[in-house]
């Protein structure tokens, strides 16, 4: 039997919310970005900081994450986030604040500094940014 | 006897005492209610990353990853987890009681310690022990990030060969009435299958994963974020467990108080009777005296 839904499961180290049925969902893994349909192999992937797609039979929904972990066993999706923000409830204030702190670290180049830290620091800041711009219509 | 006066005293004292500690068991209530919900929202996030950590360990047989790997333990890390606060029974003293055990059951091994919270941090400063690294008033706004913070200092440790092995002492959460202690071996990490494997489980490790990146590159990732969850969770378990403790002790000296002030009201009123009996004795007497004279 060819199942047409997903369910999704997305944990973080505060939460747990079930979404379902979806239709798709898409995540930003450490080789790549990919989809997952319905009837998806098993499957786990480590995930980037980036955007994750999940797109409900009503609407899609958007959530900015800084990484995890994704796992598919029968139609189950199971999302191991460190932070999951959905689209609509990113303080885009906040955001452009900590991209303005990054780029300063990165830019004023002090001998201390923790480049790999400010940069993640600072793609962490832009995605939160870019994904909170499809909360706008 | 005590007077009248001083025992209305100590009856408006006790009172006030106990209006403190029945506002102190409140605010532990509602405090507690908020660890614990933390606690559950831990625990599916933590659940399956362990899950993940396992399937990942047991189906590649023999990886070698440095977290994992095993030496005789000639130093000893040990992480304390105590309140920041007292009045809360025997939270603490527990704590540290069996961090002093391990201190004498392991005296050929070097033991240094991370305390967490103010009161084990007190304790083994005051008594000259050498505290390797201390986390103060963690609890007031306790973070994920302060888990990151302790974790990526312990993997720190074991990793650059400092240190054999990494053991946490916290209070695990039961029940309201009850916490356990308990010890637990963080590092190396230990994976066992298990002794009866649920049907789920078996079914779970039957399936054909397609892995991406490799296996290993994912158990590389996954393990530092295994450690951190279990530190967060004792964290989240101790938090809670903490203000249940408080509640108990505190719920105890509301009853007590009670307990003392209904002893004091029985004092109060035999010494207002008695007082109340030689006032007309004195009378009587008096007045006897004054007939026997007129007579």
């Amino acid at each position: 039997m060819a199942e047409k839904h997903l369910k999704i499961e997305l944990a973080t180290p505060n939460s747990k919310q079930s979404i379902e049925p979806a239709l798709s969902c898409s995540a930003p893994g450490v080789v790549g970005r990919f989809q997952i349909l319905p009837n998806h192999t098993a499957f786990i992937s480590e995930l980037a900081v980036g955007e994750i797609k999940i797109v409900l039979p009503e609407k899609t929904r958007y959530f900015a994450t800084s990484g995890g972990f994704l796992e598919v066993v029968d139609n189950k999706v199971l999302l191991l986030l460190e932070t999951a923000e959905p689209a609509e409830s990113i303080d885009v204030a906040r955001a452009n604040q900590a991209r303005e702190r990054a780029s300063e670290r990165l830019h004023g180049k002090g001998a201390s500094l923790d480049v790999p830290r400010a940069e993640a620091a600072l793609a962490r800041a832009l995605n939160r940014l870019k994904v909170a711009e499809r909360a706008s219509p | 006897m005590a007077t009248l006066r001083e025992i209305r005293q100590r009856i408006r004292g006790i009172k006030s005492t106990q209006q403190i500690t029945r506002a102190m068991k409140m605010v532990s209530a509602a405090k507690m209610r908020r660890a614990q919900e933390r606690m559950f929202n831990a625990r599916p996030y933590a659940g399956k990353i362990k899950e993940l950590v396992e399937h990942l360990v047991l189906s590649s047989e023999g990886v070698q990853l440095p977290l994992l790997q095993e030496r005789p333990v000639r130093r000893l890390s040990l992480i304390v987890i105590t309140a920041d606060r007292g009045l809360c029974g025997s939270f603490n003293s527990n704590i540290i009681k069996k961090a002093l055990g391990e201190f004498k059951v392991h005296k050929e091994m070097e033991i240094s310690l991370l305390c967490i919270g103010r009161k084990g941090f007190d304790f083994f400063r005051k008594r000259n022990y050498t505290i390797a690294r201390n986390y103060v008033n963690i609890f007031n706004a306790l973070e994920v990030s302060h888990a990151n913070d302790i974790a990526g200092y312990a993997i720190e440790q074991f990793t650059g060969d400092k240190t054999d092995a990494v053991r946490i002492i916290y209070n695990q959460f039961k029940s309201v009435a009850q916490q356990a202690l308990v010890v637990e071996d963080l590092l190396p990490l230990k994976i066992h299958p298990p002794e009866a494997p649920v049907s789920a489980e078996e079914y779970r490790r039957s399936i054909d994963y397609l892995y991406e990146p490799s296996k290993e590159t994912l158990l590389k990732a996954l393990l530092p974020r295994h450690i951190r969850m279990q530190i967060w969770r004792a964290l989240l378990e101790s938090e809670a467990s903490e203000q249940a403790a408080r509640m108990m002790a505190m719920e105890n000296a509301t009853a007590n108080a009670s307990e003392l002030i209904e002893a004091l009201t029985l004092e109060f009123n035999k010494a207002r009777q008695a007082s109340i009996t030689k006032e007309i004795l004195e009378i009587v007497g008096g007045a006897e005296a004054l007939k026997k004279a007129s007579a």
